[in-house]
């Protein structure tokens, strides 16, 4: 192949796209779960206590929400339409499984979530108190029932399941709706996903609380805004961490590979201990120095300490009797760096909310005005760890799959549109590229403003019904 | 009461889901067609910033439900008939990136366009709004003109058309026609949920409109139905024609007289009618072939039973209640908008 046919290859270029234009869709996607839900805590708390730092707090987040939402939608058609546009041969295989619970993602969730979150958002004072509120939580339940469907669409990728091989028109056929619902790898991943969209909510919170308390300013309403955030951050953890162990135990039974991968662990090992830093070559098939944990890595795949865990060589060998000759080994440099930057950035995160925890407890000393400005500051920072974790965790995820879509069924490869030229997706990449990369500053720079406006000034009385339009674009 | 009546089996499976497929996009093209003729109206309507605004926030709170249509649409039609999406998608590729870009940016520009109140800002979001609301109303004619008059396809059902292939006047005149009714279901939207000078203007502009749109209308559906490799079900594609024809005359002449919520239901019928005579227009061929193989009728290019039958009870369950909120949204924010409403500032 010579190096422009290689520039061209629609393979490649479809694959980059792919993960450009969903880890770009996954930036929205937490930030709408995880908001939805604190909004509706903050209003129901409003709406309990009728107390108006809390509608303020509603109003505010609420901003934040929709301003985020317009992105997650229109990133999510192209999501849809890129598995027919440049994976072609993929849905024609997969379409009989794949498609029902996207479809039902459609009907039973999405619908849902864009219209009662124009309701939400439109309806301040032209629906009753009660039906509004039921609103963002139809909104926070169908976004999260959203997840769930298109989780349970991936997961058949990684562990298909409730299927039949039809030979004769050379597809997966689907045999039980629920065996695919309920893929042990779902089970593990949604909590895994909400968790960590939680998180990442909470430190948005955070650091748009910290940002108004260094600045001693809105106090009365943000005060409550970092203790939620920080409970929460350090809750929705434990729960991450609950749900990736179990999704541990799932990736060891389906996919084994995987987590040989996410170690380099090339040979069979009993009682194998787990690095945390390794230097040596970039595939790690040789070591010149590393940081070990003993055990954790046999405990992680099955959870007794001295646990046979397979290694990448007798894998390979195993898959080759199995699928016929070639590489079944994804890239070690990516799953190995991208498993430990998963952990690493949402433990630091949920570290740092502890120490914040600590730090402003009641009647806790005053901190000296230097350390307590390094506080505000690290919290404000230290908001996209989360969203960085889950980032590379989709990357750990999905590259640890390759050289499969399917796993076992179907190689990335023969999914590619057959009838899509290397320039077409040049072409989409680069005008994707472009439009995202310039959405992504506009988007941030809204949603900073907006958060660094802080809450709306509001009278107690704001229930009244007026004429005014509660959002005008 | 028989209980054999209740599986769907017994019925043609693939027959039903066609049928479910044309709903969703005859609600797509009804629905979001009237957000894409008020962003085309902008300009033709807008004397000032003002009025722009008037007519963006008539849409404001239900676009993305609107919207929502076409990823549910796609959707069912990935789970029905995947050989069917898989062809299609990846047939219009680039079309189909021009339609994706042109809703990002339209979608984006309504939440932007506000944020600051400077003449050039805003006037570089309502150029992208009026672009992105012709580019996907004209494509999606293009495209589904493209399919009912065939496509050359290999064995293995892909497109094998060039781009150039696809720019034919039956197509392009599909797309003029798609975008010219959108821009009256437009305008008669913005005729019912305003008042003031911009009503006015908005009904002159339904009735100044509306003859280039019968015309290209009667001309698109009369060749659709005289089409060489026409493939549908001739009489009921007619009985279609017709009834989209009688409905645009009948919104034309409401919109006339100042019946502004009759003209806006008629001009939904005849956008909805002309899509139905399109889909009549193809069954049970999903995607005819001009080259001779490879084409897709409902039954080759369907899921199986089993799928298709658990997709109807979520559908029959799920897509009642869709309607009956949608219905309770259209009725919150039914009252219509003046320029009173616009707060001064910026917001």
């Amino acid at each position: 192949m010579c190096p422009v046919e290689e520039l061209f290859d629609p393979l490649s270029l479809a694959r980059w796209q792919f993960g450009l234009t969903t880890l770009y869709h996954f930036l929205f996607v937490p930030l709408t779960i995880g908001m939805a839900l604190m909004a509706a805590i903050m209003q129901t708390a409003w709406h309990r206590t009728d107390d108006v730092k809390y509608l303020k707090l509603t109003k505010l987040f609420g901003k934040i929400f929709l301003i985020n939402f317009a992105m997650g939608v229109v990133t999510g058609i192209v999501q849809e339409f890129q598995f027919g546009m440049n994976w072609s041969e993929y849905s024609r295989f997969v379409g009989d499984v794949f498609g029902a619970p996207l479809a039902i993602e459609g009907l039973a969730a999405f619908f849902f979530e864009a219209t009662f979150i124009g309701l939400w958002i439109f309806g301040w004072g032209r629906i009753p108190r009660l039906a509004h509120l039921a609103c963002i939580w139809t909104v926070f339940i169908a976004s999260t029932l959203s997840a769930y469907f298109i989780l349970a669409a991936n997961a058949f990728m990684q562990n298909p399941v409730g299927y039949t091989f039809n030979m004769e028109r050379g597809r997966a056929e689907l045999t039980s709706l629920w065996e695919v619902l309920s893929n042990p790898v779902v089970l593990a991943a949604f909590p895994h996903t909400i968790f960590a969209a939680i998180m990442f909510a909470a430190t948005v919170m955070i650091a748009v609380a910290a940002w108004h308390l260094r600045r001693g300013q809105h106090t009365e309403t943000m005060r409550p805004a970092l203790k939620t955030g920080l409970w929460a951050n350090v809750l929705a953890f434990l729960g991450v961490g609950v749900s990736g162990d179990q999704l541990s135990l799932a990736m060891v039974d389906a996919q084994p590979m995987k987590m040989a991968a996410a170690e380099g662990l090339y040979e069979t090992t009993n009682a194998a201990s787990f690095s945390i830093f390794t230097l040596g070559t970039p595939d790690g098939a040789s070591e010149l120095f590393s940081i070990r944990i003993p055990y954790l890595l046999s405990l992680l795949s099955t959870h007794t300490l001295d646990g046979e865990v397979e290694g990448i060589n007798d894998l390979q060998a195993q898959y080759v009797t199995q699928f016929g000759p070639g590489d079944y080994t994804p890239l070690i440099w990516v799953t190995y760096w991208s498993f430990r930057w998963m952990i690493g950035l949402g433990a630091v995160s949920a570290l740092i909310s502890l120490v914040g925890l600590w730090l402003t407890r009641k009647n806790a000393r005053q901190l000296p005005a230097r350390q307590e400005q390094l506080m505000w500051r690290i919290f404000i920072w230290a908001a996209p760890l989360p969203l960085l974790a889950s980032l590379v965790g989709w990357i750990f995820t999905e590259m640890g799959r390759q050289p499969w879509i399917v796993f076992g069924l179907m190689k990335t490869e023969a999914a590619v549109s057959p009838n899509v030229s290397g320039l077409d997706v040049a072409i989409s990449l680069a005008a994707f590229t472009l439009i995202y990369g310039i959405l992504a500053v506009v988007e941030f720079k809204l949603i900073l403003k907006a958060a660094q406006e802080g809450p709306p000034e509001l009278d107690d009385d704001v229930d009244a019904d007026s004429d005014d339009l509660a959002v005008v674009y | 009461m028989d209980l054999a009546l209740l599986n769907p089996a017994q019925f043609d499976l693939p027959t039903i889901w066609f049928v479910l497929v044309a709903f969703f996009f005859v609600g797509y093209f009804v629905l979001d067609g009237f957000d894409f003729g008020v962003g085309m109206s902008l300009p033709l309507l807008g004397r000032d910033d003002t009025d722009r605004r008037v007519m963006i926030n008539t849409i404001g709170p239900v676009w993305d439900l609107n919207e929502t249509w076409v990823i549910v649409a796609g959707a069912v039609l990935f789970a029905a008939f995947p050989e069917w999406y898989a062809s299609l998608f990846s047939g219009f590729y680039l079309p189909l990136l021009l339609i994706l870009l042109a809703l990002i940016a339209r979608g984006v520009s309504f939440e932007y366009r506000h944020q600051r109140k400077h003449p050039q800002w805003t006037r570089t979001f309502d150029r992208m709004i009026i672009i992105g609301s012709v580019l996907p109303a004209f494509l999606w004619g293009l495209i589904f003109a493209n399919v009912v008059r065939g496509l050359p396809l290999d064995a293995g059902h892909n497109v094998t058309a060039s781009l150039l292939d696809l720019i034919n006047p039956y197509a392009v005149l599909g797309g003029i026609t798609l975008t010219l009714l959108c821009l009256v279901h437009g305008a008669v939207f913005i005729a019912l949920k305003t008042d003031g000078e911009i009503r006015g203007r908005a009904r002159r502009l339904a009735g100044f409109a509306g003859v280039p749109a019968a015309v290209a209308a009667v001309a698109f559906l009369a060749w659709t139905l005289n089409l060489e490799t026409f493939s549908g079900q001739p009489l009921p594609a007619l009985m279609a024609a017709i009834g989209a024809t009688l409905a645009m005359v009948a919104a034309l002449l409401a919109n006339a007289v100042g019946r502004e919520g009759l003209a806006f239901g008629a001009m939904a019928a005849t956008v909805g009618l002309a899509v139905v005579t399109l889909f009549l227009s193809l069954f049970p061929h999903v995607l005819p072939s001009t080259s001779g193989e490879g084409g897709l009728t409902i039954v080759n290019a369907s899921s199986t039973d089993y799928t298709l039958t658990v997709m109807f009870w979520v559908a029959l369950v799920v897509t009642p209640l869709v309607i009956g909120y949608q219905i309770w949204t259209y009725w919150v924010f039914r009252r219509r908008l003046t320029r009173d409403h616009i707060p001064a500032g910026a917001h």
